[in-house]
């Protein structure tokens, strides 16, 4: 795994994109295809299946080193990064030739470990630890515990393979969605010639996502060359009704398979050799409206979802464009002529399968206006959507856009603090915040960005200064600092001590003009919860 | 009773048998300095004593009409009903650990100290003592120093890498310490001019005048305009990083020289391309092994986080607790960030 070593080290040494692409082509070139596959495979961002816990690192690293474990805790809340932490922690070994190859770890020693006993498993982890260089010993327990996190997203590795292949990117990135196997040959059909067949069987496309519009609505042009629909709160799906079958991928290129049993079987009635792309909504049957997106929370975490689920949390597809049509692939046709195709293709299929209806309005201003019933709607507001464009692969800017509703806001106050991770590794940065109920401040909601990083430094030094009281890593601090937070939900919730839960806290501003008598009540949120 | 020899107050760490303060952080009538970081010698006392391998460089901070006496390593001097000496802590140069005796106790305060060589000063001195005030800045067993020769083996990679891209190489490091250090490690393996911001220029000169040997150096603001940088290894102070300083190395790769850079998530933080881990403070492995050199009785931790360092050692059969339970008010922290 050397070569790879190197390879990481050059990708964290550099924060220039083209220097990391130009990293990753050329290891492309000259590492052995089995290894490449696999480092495609965890520098896009994939993970093995968890073989060793995060307490068993721990322990091994207690009984390696024979320091307490409350030591290991603090110093694992310094560094942020427990694979990190393990390597800084244990002594480097003298000479090590330990030269394992990627593939050889990620085939079948990582997930050799999966079949151990607990204390056996500790056993073969130490015995790794001993032969293995500090740069290889901090990866293996990087691949052991979770992602790589080293500044590369899969977009930058699909430019890469388009780079040392010289194929399209748009074709890289279709061959590597879905459940892509890496092994030496998977990687050599990376850059194969394109085939006729590249669409066929259970490859998914990758998904086109819109960006949020952020200038003023009227410098799109004309409001009749776009497409406006609701901004659906849901799962983001595509159905591929494809070879006798129906299969659900998500957006996070997962197979849904069995956990919507409704659409699929909705899915068998269209004709084979089609693609929708559309949300997953939960929908009651008689409602004009959405169910919350807690609802559907309901039925994410569902493998098998038996009977009374199914029947008090019934989902819908809410499809919104098609991707192929008779075995064609249709994403280089303009919207209004896939639109066409989809109204057609989804006319008279009940309601699991239902058309994302076109808000019209006759010009912009109208369009505004209609856009302020979003959250009666159970929407997060409007999507934006280029008549004559494709549909492209990935985040491009320009064609679509989404027009979200601005969000909730509540002032709150700082009430307990506990270091960050990665890049905010040693700074208070995950931030707990209350609100009044009676003359208590009760914790609604986390939070983690927002601030910049002077406040972000400013406030980690005032943690530290006015530290109440410390729970492991949490470090709670006397209430003096106001935040204005925005969220986009906010929902009833037995699980939360104030009894409400809000969905993507973030912080908005650091309110210094606002004393902690200032802050927001509880009832106030609780009543924005009913409504 | 530990409180005659040593009471932290609001203007910093006190002796009252001896009447006099150590790294006072308001202006004293007699103040000891250990070293001549900004956060430790302050101008404005009426009478200074300090270590004399460092005169030159305390002149430098404290102003050249402040009143100095300077004392050789280990020479006793009487302050009040105390004697005092100064022993080499090996941070910079002319830093001095403090050692009082009085009312039948010694007691040594460490001041910054680092147990690794370094050619710029006089390595640490273990004094035996019952009463030892240590530093903490990095108090946890990650932090354990790789040997110099391979964080130079290291930097001179980069600086040819830099100079096959033909980009600049600009390292940051602090201007009092770890900027000649490295221009004195580098000596031994190189003789390239290296090319140094502004705020390193004096002390550079005062550790020349010191008799320290460095690779030979030039100010950036003598270097004729549009002068192309490409290849060549320019140091500056942190502060410069994003500034408009930096406009005259573009694409530049850029490196931090610092203790903090053993951990991956500062460096990136910091968005520095390399990170070196070179520390002028004692690491944990150093820290121990001088709580066990100076076999003293009891132990006080200053600066900063020192909580895991006096958990450990009081697990390990030592007697350990925070400067600031000695009685008095003062806060002993410092900001770590500047003391490296």
């Amino acid at each position: 795994m050397r070569r790879f070593a190197v390879l990481f080290e050059a990708l964290d040494r550099t924060a220039s994109t083209s220097a990391k692409r130009d990293a990753m082509a050329a290891y492309f070139r000259n590492a052995p295809p089995e290894d490449a596959a696999w480092a495609v495979y965890v520098l896009g961002g994939g993970k093995l299946k968890r073989t060793a816990t995060s307490t068993e690192l721990r322990l091994a690293l207690a009984a390696e080193t024979g320091y307490a474990d409350w030591l290991i805790d603090d110093c694992y809340a310094h560094v942020g990064d427990l694979a990190e932490t393990v390597a800084l922690m244990l002594p480097a070994p003298e000479e090590t030739a330990d030269d394992t190859p990627l593939h050889v770890w990620m085939e079948t020693r990582l997930p050799s470990l999966g079949k151990l006993e607990s204390i056996e498993r500790m056993d073969v982890l130490r015995q790794w630890w001993h032969a293995l260089p500090r740069d290889q010993l901090f990866l293996v327990n990087k691949l052991l515990t979770g992602s790589l996190r080293v500044g590369v997203s899969h977009r930058l590795v699909v430019q890469a393979i388009a780079q040392w292949s010289s194929l399209p990117t748009d074709l890289i990135a279709h061959r590597l969605t879905g459940t892509w196997k890496p092994g030496a040959a998977a990687f050599e059909a990376l850059a194969g010639p394109e085939r006729d067949d590249e669409h066929a069987g259970e490859r998914p496309y990758p998904f086109f996502l819109a960006s949020p519009l952020e200038h003023d609505v009227a410098s799109l042009g004309e409001s009749k060359d776009w497409l406006a629909e609701w901004k659906w709160d849901g799962i983001r799906a595509q159905l591929m009704r494809r070879d006798g079958g129906a299969l659900i991928w998500s957006r996070g290129e997962e197979r849904l398979d069995g956990r919507f049993p409704e659409i699929e079987r909705a899915a068998l009635e269209l004709p084979d050799g089609c693609v929708l792309d559309g949300e997953i909504l939960a929908w009651a049957f008689d409602s004009d409206k959405p169910l919350p997106f807690a609802a559907l929370q309901k039925r994410i975490g569902k493998l098998k979802p038996g009977p009374k689920l199914l029947a008090d949390t019934p989902v819908r597809l809410m499809v919104y464009d098609v991707l192929e049509f008779g075995g064609n692939d249709l994403r280089e046709q303009p919207l209004h002529r896939r639109r066409a195709t989809l109204e057609a293709l989804v006319a008279g299929h009940g309601p699991t399968l239902m058309l994302s209806p076109a808000v019209t309005a006759e010009h912009w201003e109208a369009l505004t206006t209609v856009r302020t019933e979003s959250r009666e709607r159970q929407t997060e507001g409007l999507m934006l959507k280029r008549l004559d464009s494709p549909y492209r692969v990935g985040r491009k800017r320009g064609d679509w856009w989404k027009w979200k509703v601005d969000p909730y806001t509540v002032d709150a106050v700082l009430l307990y603090a506990q270091p960050g991770h990665g890049r905010r590794s040693g700074l208070f940065t995950d931030y707990t915040f209350g609100v009044w109920d009676g003359d208590a401040l009760v914790p609604v909601a986390k939070a983690y960005s927002g601030l910049d990083d002077d406040e972000i430094g400013r406030l980690d030094r005032w943690i530290r200064a006015h530290t109440v009281d410390r729970f492991g890593p949490v470090r709670s601090v006397e209430p003096t600092h106001v935040f204005e937070l925005a969220f986009e939900a906010i929902q009833a919730s037995g699980r939360h001590k104030a009894g409400v839960a809000v969905r993507f806290p973030r912080i908005l501003r650091w309110r210094t003009d606002l004393a902690i008598r200032d802050a927001d009540k509880l009832d106030d949120l609780r009543r924005l919860a009913t409504g | 009773m530990d409180s005659d020899l040593l009471l932290p107050r609001p203007e910093g760490l006190y002796c009252p048998a001896g009447d006099f303060f150590i790294d006072p952080m308001l202006p004293v009538p007699r103040a000891v300095v250990t070293h001549a970081h900004g956060d430790h010698a302050r101008s404005g006392s009426e009478l200074y004593h300090v270590a004399s391998a460092g005169i030159g460089l305390m002149r430098e901070r404290l102003g050249a009409t402040a009143t100095i006496r300077d004392h050789a390593y280990g020479e006793s001097f009487t302050m009040g009903d105390t004697r005092l000496s100064l022993h080499p802590s090996g941070h910079v140069l002319g830093a001095a650990q403090v050692r009082i005796e009085g009312r039948g106790l010694v007691a040594v305060v460490s001041g910054d100290y680092k147990r690794d060589p370094d050619p710029t000063c006089v390595p640490f001195e273990p004094v035996p003592c019952d009463v030892f005030v240590t530093e903490s800045t990095f108090g946890l067993p990650i932090y354990r120093w790789p040997p110099m020769h391979a964080v130079i083996d290291d930097m001179l990679a980069w600086l040819e890498e830099c100079a096959e891209r033909a980009v600049p190489a600009v390292l940051f490091c602090y201007a009092l310490g770890k900027a000649q250090r490295i221009l004195a490690e580098l000596a031994a393996r190189s003789d390239r001019t290296v090319h140094l911001h502004g705020a390193m220029l004096r002390l550079v000169e005062a550790y020349r005048e010191a008799g320290v040997r460095m690779l030979p150096t030039q100010a950036v603001s003598e270097s004729a305009r549009g002068k192309d940088f490409a290849g060549e290894l320019v140091m500056a102070p942190p502060s410069a990083a994003g500034s408009p300083w930096m406009r005259r190395f573009a694409k530049a790769s850029t490196g931090f020289a610092s203790g903090w850079m053993q951990v991956r998530g500062a460096r990136r933080r910091r968005g520095y391309d390399r990170g070196f881990v070179v520390s002028d403070h004692a690491d944990w492995p150093g820290l121990l092994q001088s709580v066990r050199d100076c076999g003293a009785k009891r132990i006080y931790v200053t600066h900063g986080d020192g909580e895991a360092l006096i958990r450990h050692l009081r697990e390990t059969g030592h007697d350990a607790r925070p400067l600031r339970s000695l009685g008095g008010t003062v806060s002993d922290v410092r900001d770590s960030e500047e003391g490296d």
